[in-house]
């Protein structure tokens, strides 16, 4: 890969570090917390900067767009989930829930609420007055959320309305006629993207930098493969519902930027490390296991030790997909001869497979629990998200029937504490490892690995 | 000299609402024999909009799932969806797993909400022999190009209907298809017109299965059950009590009871409503004879449309077209309702709430599921908010 510092995130002159800088060692986890820090102090200041600052989603962002005219993304989401890890999420949600929001909607929308009404340092800073948010169809509450900001700030919210698929069994290809419809609708909706981009920042679009935010992401993407592949391994390096979730994070946050392309060289290098070594996320991996949905952020760490005291890795979750942008194969890179069109034709597609993986799960779930060798399935309902949840006990019944897969469905919530029942949750996960162990699950580690070979940014 | 035979009204009125109301809760799909004149099959579509047009010019029956109400007994359902999903998707889900949605050629859902769109996935799963899509209308109606998009939407399900019903469809069949619904459409805006002007003459609930019973029976049955109804409306004397005229949003969806809207029919005259607006959703008529009827329908969805909450547009921001409700209709207060667990719904109620704590408009708060049935407490609610309305205008 290349060590050019073409450009750094806006507000910042730092440069990454070089490539051949003197080896020290990696942690993601506190290479991610720094970088998370940053972050937020950049966006605590970009309106006294008079810096453009937009509000985005971790689907269906336009980031590429949005970076190539220096705006500064809020990831609401992120920040909600912060007050969720941080354990004050109950406090926000009490404060929106007072001021009228139902009991039955998402709780990440009423954190934010809860935030916003408040008006003070958000989890880890101040969050800037949004000139702009980006939302899209593939979750239905990102269009209620920015409807919210849109009342609010009084500013524009654009929606980008991505085409998923339609049916079962539904093939596209790229360049067939149905991919080249859509990418067609969504390259005429970044079109009206940027016009709306230069009123607001005065700006010309400029063509070229959209190609090199394009190069980065591409980079990021390789890598980012390269790191969910080597999971495949057997034992797995990482922890799909812990490690897995600083690496989105980082994959959404930085996307497009030389310290995000740094970031996921440096993991790369070092979960292939891990996996020469041999070394494992939990000290003897006996089960391996997908994890559907997304985590309870109030009991993150608790929720993975119940299943890592079985021996249990969660070694992929369709959550590291969806939530980091759906580029999950590497032919979703960006033709850089062609941006716009390319990033039609690339939005489309990974859109596609980000919607697939929830309204259409079995389908592409089948193929998962082959590729990772997993020997059972584990599905988080989460009270607050129909988008992950209302089609899951439906899925969980196929793939148990008719796959004859193990599988496993517990219920909580993204951050509201009330919904973690802890007890109840343990004797579900407990008596799904029994019955494992009952069909000879234990001590797996011979004869399961698959091997991941990567290829290189 | 023969005597001139005055038309019972009241009578012909009673036997229409009367057929309106057992169509609307038949929720069985009649089967190839029991299929009226004309249609091979019969075509499921969820709310909000579904373009009848297409479904209608393939010999297919436009069928307008909507739930189960609030006599369907859930046996399969539970295990298959979260306690947290609204009761239209559960009921659904339980009317296609218990076998009555089973005669149905296909089913059609839309991306109006997550919930919704999941329903395509267990259809396939559950019912492989049916055809299972999601017709992806678009959440963004505002980039050039929707009307482009939304006509190759309409497009590839055209042919598909066409495979499955083993024909091509015609320009010309689809072109005498909107010349019908346009219309049925034109009567329900004229209903509605009379519920504006003269509300003591048609309550929300008798306007509502006048709506409703288009979910289900032939457009040709409707239209001539409307044409009907009309003047018999019209002719209909009805002393104007002393109620409040209120609007009733909330029901683009999962549809509250009758025994709901009678409730509030007791105490208020209803002007205005979104419920089933999928069924009104053109302001105007498709265009009729241009070169390419599809590009007609998608350029209508664009451009001459209503609004509901599940459908971001940025020239029907949701306060502006409530308030144009109220004021279209003299409307002293609004009902803003949600189903239960409707995400969109109930976001939507708040901030609407907010609109009108902004604007002065009184406003009564309700939630409801189609599966209530009990109505006493609701009762309660709204004549306390109908003589405090009557209070303060007075
Ligand atoms: S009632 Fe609301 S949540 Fe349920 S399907 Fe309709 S729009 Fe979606």
């Amino acid at each position: 890969m290349t060590t050019a510092i073409a450009e750094a995130v806006p507000g910042t002159s730092r440069s990454a570090p070089a490539a051949k800088e003197i080896w020290t060692p990696f942690n993601a986890h506190s290479e991610g917390q720094r970088l998370f820090k940053e972050w937020y102090a950049r966006l605590e200041t970009a309106n006294e900067r008079h810096e453009p600052v937009a509000n985005v989603f971790v689907m269906g962002n336009a980031i590429e767009i949005l970076r190539s005219f220096d705006f500064h993304m809020v990831f609401p989401e992120i920040n909600s989930l912060q007050t969720g890890v941080r354990k004050t999420s109950a406090e926000f949600i009490r404060i929106s829930e007072d001021y009228g929001m139902s009991p039955d909607v998402c709780s990440y929308v009423k954190a934010d609420v809860g935030m916003m009404l408040k008006e003070e340092k958000e989890p880890l800073g101040k969050m800037p007055k949004p000139d702009l948010s980006v939302s899209s169809n593939m979750c239905g509450t990102f269009i209620k959320w920015a409807e919210i900001w849109e009342r609010r700030y009084k500013m524009p919210s654009f929606v980008l309305d991505l085409p998923g698929q339609r049916s079962s069994s539904w093939v596209v290809r790229p360049g067939d006629a149905q991919h080249s419809a859509d990418s067609r609708w969504v390259e005429d909706q970044f079109k009206d993207l940027i016009a709306k981009c230069e009123k607001i920042t005065g700006k010309r679009f400029d063509i070229d930098r959209l190609a090199e935010v394009q190069g980065r992401v591409n980079q990021m993407v390789i890598h980012w493969n390269n790191v969910m592949e080597l999971n495949r391994t057997c034992p797995a390096p990482y922890n799909a519902m812990l490690d897995g979730l600083t690496y989105i994070g980082i994959m959404n946050v930085y996307r497009g930027t030389v310290e995000g392309v740094e970031f996921m060289r440096r993991l790369e290098e070092d979960v292939r490390a891990k996996v020469a070594r041999g070394e494992g996320r939990v000290p003897e991996e006996r089960f391996r296991l997908l994890f559907s949905g997304t985590p309870c952020y109030v009991s993150m760490r608790r929720l993975v030790e119940l299943f890592e005291t079985w021996g249990g890795v969660f070694a992929y979750s369709d959550y590291l997909t969806f939530a980091a942008g759906g580029m999950d194969a590497a032919e979703l890179l960006y033709d850089t001869s062609r941006p716009l069109e390319s990033l039609a034709e690339v939005t489309a597609l990974a859109a596609q497979r980000g919607l697939s993986n929830q309204f259409f799960a079995h389908e592409r779930m089948e193929k998962q629990i082959k590729d990772y060798g997993v020997d059972g399935v584990v599905f988080h309902g989460i009270k607050s998200c129909r988008f992950v949840s209302a089609g899951m006990a439906d899925t969980r019944d196929y793939i148990s029937k008719r796959l004859d897969i193990p599988t496993l469905y517990i219920e909580s919530d993204l951050i509201d504490p009330r919904y973690w029942s802890d007890a109840q949750i343990k004797n579900r996960v407990d008596a799904f490892f029994e019955a494992l162990q009952q069909r000879g699950g234990a001590g797996p580690l011979k004869g399961k690995a698959t091997h991941a070979q990567g290829r290189t940014a | 000299m023969s005597a001139q035979i005055v038309p019972d009204y009241e009578a012909q009125l009673n036997a229409i609402l009367d057929r309106c109301h057992s169509a609307s809760l038949d929720a069985r799909i009649p089967d190839a024999g029991e299929l009226p004149e004309g249609y091979t099959g019969t075509l499921g579509n969820f709310p909000v909009y579904f373009p009848d047009e297409i479904a209608h010019a393939a010999g297919l029956l436009p069928v307008n799932i909507l739930g189960g109400g609030n006599k369907l007994e859930m046996k399969h359902a539970d295990a298959r969806m979260g306690s947290f999903v609204c009761s239209i998707c559960r009921s659904t889900t339980e009317l296609g797993l218990n076998g009555t949605l089973a005669g149905l050629t296909g089913f059609v859902t839309h991306p109006i909400c997550d919930a919704a769109k999941h329903l395509a996935g267990i259809w396939s799963r559950n019912l492989p022999d049916q055809m299972a899509e999601i017709l992806y209308l678009p959440q963004n109606p505002n980039s050039p190009g929707a009307a482009r998009y939304v006509a190759a939407e309409y497009q590839r399900l055209r042919a598909e209907l066409a495979r499955k019903v083993g024909h091509p469809i015609s320009d010309a069949a689809i072109r005498s298809s909107i010349r019908l619904y346009n219309k049925k459409r034109r009567l329900m805006r004229e209903l509605y017109q009379i519920r504006r002007d003269e509300p003591w003459k048609l309550s929300c609930s008798e306007s509502y299965l006048l709506v409703r019973a288009g979910t289900r029976i032939p457009c040709e049955e409707h239209v001539e059950l409307l044409e009907q109804a009309l003047p018999a409306i019209r002719q209909r004397h009805v002393a104007a009590q002393d109620k409040p005229r209120v609007i009733f949003v909330g029901g683009f969806c999962e549809q509250p009871p009758l025994e709901m809207l009678e409730t509030i029919d007791d105490a208020c005259f209803v002007v205005d409503d979104d419920l089933l607006i999928g069924q009104r959703w053109f302001t105007e008529d498709v265009p009729e004879d241009v070169g390419d009827p599809v590009w007609a329908l998608a350029e209508s969805y664009i451009e001459r449309s209503h609004a509901s909450p599940v459908q971001h547009d940025e020239r029907k921001p949701k306060g502006d077209y409530l308030m144009a409700m109220l004021r279209d209709g003299k409307a002293d207060a609004a009902i803003l309702t949600a189903a239960k667990f409707c995400e969109p719904g109930l976001d939507e109620q708040l901030f609407w709430s907010k609109d009108l704590d902004a604007a002065g408009v009184q406003y009564l708060v309700l939630e409801f599921e189609e599966k209530m049935t009990s109505f006493e407490q609701m009762a309660m609610q709204v004549e306390t908010f109908a003589e405090s309305l009557l209070f303060a205008l007075a």
